[in-house]
């Protein structure tokens, strides 16, 4: 296997983003991607884009052939594959780059990551997006996908004490690094009144609580790590690429305060790159939900399982703490377009390890880590970086 | 949705059939096809298996933002229900009110309209659960 490389990234702005169409947003992500790269069109060797429910939101599918004829790439027949894993879609896409990269198959491989979700209305977004749970068994019943969340909410409470405010202080902090991020959908930030004073969602989630409806795409180029430095001198090394899987269904699973698919997936990425948690200067974890922030703090090994609650309400992953967490502003404030998810969460890493996340810059960053989740822990990846 | 969609399901859904491994005697429901636990030596050795109805809330939600379908519904509850054979299921509680809803709660199932298929649809049935007086 082959070291890979990161070298180039592109991300549109994420938000509620009227004017643009689905394939204008893969084409601007795209594009950017590659000029910053500074690669030329016809050394790309193939495409992988994270979208999971293109089909639905726009009644497009066949999202590996429009990518490629944005690109401007039909004359070259490149290979471009759709990837989907409900919200981890964009974090599959990139261990499916990483494995092709890293076999010896391509050199140059485009990941990619789309959602457009505001073409639908919102009733329609919440019915879509029930479908990353057990269609018969847990939506059919009236469960949504907030409502899965909250049932691992009412549970970690229960048997930690974690409390609503903890919960809420996830937003507050997340909104915060939105507030420094000019691509965050969510630019505002609010308190802890503020979440506890919005409306319910699924008790005891607040609106304030849940990640958004969003619209966005973002790209990053692979490239083995020996011909990396023929691109660029600002490097970012994959030093591990993991993903795991667990049931379909919530109630099938081994634990309901864990997603224990995350817990194998940073096992096994920490022991691929050969670090420990504690060596994480940086991570950008999957916050569809502030409880599910607080689970993935736990699951990552950064605190003890029940202390997460705690952790953030110490300021542990502030941008000043200890282990910074979603720097830019999470899913939570920079907004969460489902299959681009994934992707955007390295875009941010890579800019922090280069040094050129602005006001939110976390000082000397040198490994960071990703964490995407699909559904309510059906898929999770874990990506590990370091700047070379 | 296709009628033949809901009627292929109504074993489970009416009578809480589930499945029970004959290698490890382990009792899953909804049905498996093969025991995680046993794995090879359980292929086709998963046989039906009715549940008794009777489980305890291990946690509830109470839903306010629903898919259309269940619009005009809110605001119900939701919770993962330990069943007494040790299988967990997701379904709404119903027949109490919200606010007595605790982890903890014995419950039983009952058989009730889940949703419609619009107003001229075909109705869809299934297991909801009311609290046990102990």
């Amino acid at each position: 296997m082959r070291e890979v490389a990161i070298i180039g990234i592109g991300m549109t702005e994420f938000g509620e983003l009227w004017n643009k169409s689905f394939r204008e947003l893969v084409a601007e992500a795209g594009i950017q991607a590659i000029l910053d790269a500074g690669i030329e069109g016809e050394e790309i060797d193939a495409m992988y884009i994270g979208g999971m429910s293109t089909g639905r939101f726009v009644g497009q599918e066949h999202v590996g052939s429009l990518a490629v004829e944005v690109a401007g790439l039909e004359d070259l027949h490149i290979p471009a594959t759709r990837v989907e894993a409900a919200c981890a879609s964009g974090g599959v896409a990139m261990h499916q780059g990483y494995l092709a990269v890293a076999s010896g198959m391509y050199d140059i491989v485009v990941v990619g990551g789309a959602e457009k979700m505001t073409d639908v209305v919102g009733r329609e977004a919440t019915h879509i997006l029930a479908s990353a749970a057990d269609r018969e068994w847990e939506a059919f019943f009236g469960v949504t996908f907030p409502g899965l969340y909250a049932l691992m909410a009412r549970y970690h409470m229960h048997k930690y004490g974690t409390t609503q405010e903890q919960l809420a202080m996830v937003a507050v902090k997340n909104h915060y690094n939105g507030s420094l991020n000019p691509k965050a959908q969510f630019k505002r930030k609010i308190t802890v009144e503020d979440v506890l004073k919005s409306p319910l969602v699924a008790e005891p989630l607040h609106l304030l609580d849940c990640s958004p409806i969003t619209d966005g795409a973002a790209a990053a180029i692979l490239a083995p790590l020996d011909l990396a430095k023929k691109y660029t001198d600002k490097i970012v090394k994959i030093k591990a690429s993991v993903q795991a899987c667990d049931t379909l269904s919530l109630h099938s699973r081994k634990r309901f305060d864990s997603l224990p698919a995350a817990v194998h997936a940073a096992k096994k990425a920490y022991e691929m790159a050969g670090i420990k948690p504690k060596d994480v200067d940086v991570a950008e974890v999957h916050d569809c939900f502030t409880i599910a922030e607080i689970i993935a703090i736990e699951d990552l090994g950064f605190v003890e399982k029940g202390q997460g609650g705690k952790a953030t309400e110490e300021g542990l992953t502030s941008l000043d703490g200890e282990i910074p967490v979603n720097t830019s502003g999470g899913l939570k404030a920079k907004g969460h377009p489902v299959g681009a998810t994934g992707v955007a969460q390295i875009n941010e890493l890579v800019l922090q390890l280069r040094g050129e996340a602005g006001k939110r810059q976390v000082k000397d960053a040198e490994i960071g880590l990703a964490h995407n989740v699909g559904g309510s822990g059906g898929t999770c990846v874990v990506h590990i970086l370091e700047a070379v | 949705m296709g009628v033949a969609r809901y009627w292929r399901e109504i074993p489970a859904r009416y009578n809480l059939i589930g499945k029970k491994c004959q290698v490890c005697g382990k009792i899953y429901f909804p049905p498996r096809y093969v025991c995680p636990k046993c794995r090879r030596k359980s292929i086709g050795k998963m046989e039906d298996y009715k549940l008794n109805g009777k489980g305890t809330v291990e946690s509830y939600t109470i839903i306010y933002t629903a898919p259309p379908e269940f619009e005009g519904k809110t605001p119900y509850a939701i919770a993962l229900i330990k069943m007494d054979e040790g299988c967990y299921l997701t379904g709404q509680i119903v027949d109490c009110k919200l606010e007595e809803i605790h982890i903890g709660m014995r419950v039983e199932a009952c058989l009730r309209r889940i949703q419609e298929d619009g107003k001229r649809g075909a109705i869809y049935y299934g297991y909801k659960f009311r609290k046990v007086e102990s």
